[in-house]
């Protein structure tokens, strides 16, 4: 679209030089302003779009910024990223981080008044490790957005996850124990040994007198946490030593290392509503203990002894009648100016509650009786019937001893005095110590024994038995002797008497012979006698077939066969 | 009359095609060489006869503008993301050449500082001087100013090479888990930038520096 004129000669005295020809332009030069238009429009834009996505910023403030970095930790809610952190910078005081956080647009609902924020970092305890991704990943921020609507920009950072999410189905209850022990945040809280919660957090009691825990235990199973609940540390390892021998009781060996809380109903009548919200418990230190009936509140006694109480430690129970009603809290030394001696004062707590439905009745009975229900007064009742305070031997093999409450019979009377702050005791010695009385009894009377006399009597006697055996040996003796060899001699002639071919023996057996003649002859005169008593007149009949007589016995035959 | 005459005191016109040298024609609104409304061509090549880039400051000025305003987003969006086993790190301009100097690379951290920070700055600011001084016709050092001119033609190219990073890390770094880069807005927005400085210096004239009133030389 150039429309060129024919360049005409040039005048020569204006120089040879030639003309230029006309050419429209078509272009407006104004358009150019549209390049900068256009890049200004899309540079609005950028910043229009980046401030419609920004969502509100907050501020978390915590201990240590490990492993967070500016502008690319995410914030993230149920593994969401709902922000990032685009500043990190010391506090004015220098005693904690704040991190400055971008939250997206659809994050607004989480700067609100209730939200938590903690790190996410990888952490690894007893009970198990967490956060292993962020090994990978790197740390986050971890959210937990509560009811609240009210808007808020700073935030206190937890430095511990919450164990408990916002919204979570479950309740929380309220632990008390003397301390922390092995629990940690996140230690499993197990019901019949099934883990159903955790603790959620501890802290010190304001007073410092104790430690308050917080634990959550899931829905549905906090249904079995009743009014009437023990709660007790499961992290020991409980052996005992019954009459079945002995038994080892744990309930997990992740427990015993990591600590754990148990909780179970008290065995018979109880209670057994759900336990509201955050309701209380105590705490105890092992299941026997929590599973006892409760104790109620202690009484400080006092007791004194006077003899030695080595074997008796703080911590050694009190017993009444063999039921361990409490335990000893102090021992210190007194010193008895009027006897020059040094008695053992011993502090113990009793929980009279132990006694069961005796204190009951014995309350009761006092009431009745019009008397103040107090345990001094009840307590100087015992004692006017002989009750009694007695360090014994519990254990023959350590020696340790523990405080006995007795009734003793046949003790003297004591003054007992019901108005003294604490209530002292009266004791007797105690059961090793009256054995020793009765050793020391013995030994007395085995001294008074007067062995000297004794032993002078003694020596004499023998010295007299010493003569006399000495007269029987030089004197007695020899007698004896002769007259011993005079009846061996007359045994000796005896025996001679007496041998087979002795002659008295012959003499003898011949003079039997003749006797025994004599006697058969007798007999056959005595026959023919009484045949013929006319022959004593007569005589003899020379007829008279008389019986031949055998007076002689037959020659003996010689014997055939026999050879000369 | 000075000594040293310019083509307009003379009524002269040169073709920067051909180099044929015209006369105006005094009278013809379109071809009397006053600037306004002018239209010529050059009687043997025809292409348009100017004695001047046309509204070179205008321009200049308009596309220097439009490449300051890219070079905002070009600085703040992040321009390439390296995405490893263990992390996702978005750099902007600025922080890739931090990292570069803290990973021990200070050579490669002063080149990529260079071509990207100090170039195009460079660039806004010398056509920034040379439009301002030429606009107002000051004498002040103008052989410097023409020389001034010439560095920032033969540097215009350079500002690329950040684009060409991005582009070949893009390409050549692919292992989808293990490592990945990816060019993310900003570099579209340093391209961008690099390219309306390069027309803006291209839409100046040089000889508008030689222009106006000339000192006592």
């Amino acid at each position: 679209m150039t429309d060129d004129k024919q360049a005409e000669p040039v005048p020569p005295n204006e120089g040879a030089l030639p003309r230029p020809v006309v050419k429209r332009r078509r272009f407006n030069a104004s358009l150019i302003w549209l390049i900068p238009a256009l890049a200004a429009v899309i540079g609005l834009s950028l910043v229009i779009s980046n401030w419609l996505q920004a969502g509100p910023q907050i501020v978390i403030s915590l201990q240590s910024a490990e492993g967070l970095d500016a502008g690319k930790t995410p914030v993230k809610y149920k593994n969401v990223v709902i922000g990032r952190v685009n500043k990190i910078h010391l506090s004015g005081d220098r005693n904690h981080v704040l991190v400055n956080v971008a939250l997206e647009k659809s994050a607004e609902g989480f700067a609100t008044k209730d939200t938590r924020f903690w790190v996410v970092r990888p952490r690894i305890g007893l009970g198990g490790v967490s956060g292993i991704d962020t090994l990978l990943s790197g740390a986050f921020i971890g959210a937990d957005v509560g009811d609240s609507k009210e808007f808020q920009d700073e935030f206190k950072g937890l430095e511990n996850p919450p164990s408990v999410t916002n919204g979570a189905p479950g309740r929380s209850y309220i632990l008390h124990s003397d301390d922390l022990g092995s629990l940690d945040i996140g230690s499993p809280v197990y019901y019949r040994r099934i883990q159903v919660g955790r603790v959620a957090s501890y802290r010190l009691d304001k007073d410092g007198k104790g430690v308050s825990l917080q634990i959550f235990v899931d829905a549905p199973n906090d249904r079995f946490v009743t009014r009437s609940s023990r709660f007790w540390n499961a992290s020991g390892v409980d052996v005992s030593l019954g009459a079945n021998g002995l038994t080892l009781n744990t309930q997990s060996l992740a427990t015993v290392l990591a600590g754990g809380v148990a909780f179970r109903d008290p065995p018979g009548p109880h209670d057994a509503t759900p336990a509201p919200e955050d309701n209380a418990f105590t705490l105890f230190g092992d299941q026997a203990t929590a599973m006892a009936p409760p104790d109620g509140a202690p009484t400080y006694i006092r007791m004194r002894f006077e003899q030695s109480v080595r074997g008796l430690a703080v911590d050694a129970p009190v017993e009444f009648l063999g039921i361990n009603i409490g335990k000893v809290v102090s021992l210190r030394l007194d010193y008895d100016e009027q006897k020059q001696r040094f008695p053992v004062l011993v502090g113990a707590l009793i929980y009279p509650q132990r006694l069961g439905t005796a204190y009951d009745k014995l309350e009761a009975l006092a009431k009745a009786q019009g008397e103040s229900p107090d345990l001094s007064q009840m307590v100087g009742r015992l004692v006017d019937h002989g009750l009694r305070a007695q360090a014994r031997t519990g254990n023959l093999l350590t020696g340790q001893l523990y405080v006995a409450l007795d009734f003793v019979p046949k003790t003297p009377k004591v003054a007992f005095d019901a108005s003294a702050k604490p209530l002292t005791i009266p004791t007797v010695p105690g059961s090793f110590d009256k054995l020793q009385e009765q050793m020391a009894e013995i030994v007395d009377k085995v001294n008074k024994i007067p062995f000297d006399s004794i032993g002078h009597n003694l020596d004499q006697t023998l010295a007299g038995l010493n003569t006399t055996i000495k007269k029987v040996n030089g004197e007695t003796l020899p007698a004896v002797n002769d007259t011993l060899h005079g009846v061996q001699q007359t045994m000796g002639t005896a025996n001679n008497a007496l041998a087979n071919d002795s002659p008295l023996q012959q003499n003898l057996g011949a003079t039997l012979e003749q006797v025994q003649r004599m006697a058969r002859s007798l007999r056959v005169l005595t026959d023919y006698l009484g045949g013929h008593p006319e022959a004593l007149i007569r005589g003899r009949h020379a007829d008279a077939k008389a019986a031949p007589i055998n007076t002689t016995t037959p020659a003996p035959k010689p014997v055939q066969g026999s050879k000369p | 009359m000075n000594a040293l005459a310019r083509a307009a005191e003379l009524d002269l016109i040169a073709c920067t095609v051909c180099g044929l040298v015209c006369r105006n024609v005094p009278g013809d609104p379109h071809l009397d060489g006053d600037g306004i409304d002018d239209a010529m061509a050059c009687p043997r090549c025809g292409s348009t006869l100017r004695r001047r880039k046309p509204n070179s400051v205008a321009r200049t000025w308009a596309l220097l503008i439009a490449a300051f305003l890219m070079y905002i987003p070009a600085n703040v969006l992040p321009i390439m993301r390296t995405a490893s086993l263990h992390d996702v790190d978005d750099n902007t301009i600025i922080s890739g050449v931090v990292e570069l100097w803290r990973a021990g690379s200070p050579y490669l951290a002063v080149i990529v500082f260079t071509a990207s920070i100090v170039v195009p700055v460079l660039k806004f600011l010398a056509l920034g001087t040379l439009l301002l001084s030429s606009q107002r016709g000051s004498a002040w050092a103008r052989p410097q100013r023409a020389k001034l001119y010439r560095l920032v033609e033969l540097i215009g190219y350079w500002s690329m090479l950040d684009v060409f990073v991005v582009a070949l890390l893009t390409a050549l770094v692919r292992f989808s888990v293990l490592s990945l880069v990816e060019p993310l807005p900003g570099v579209i927005f340093f391209g961008l930038t690099v390219v309306l400085t390069m027309f803006a210096s291209m839409s100046f004239d040089p000889r508008l520096i030689w222009d106006g009133m000339d000192s006592d030389d």
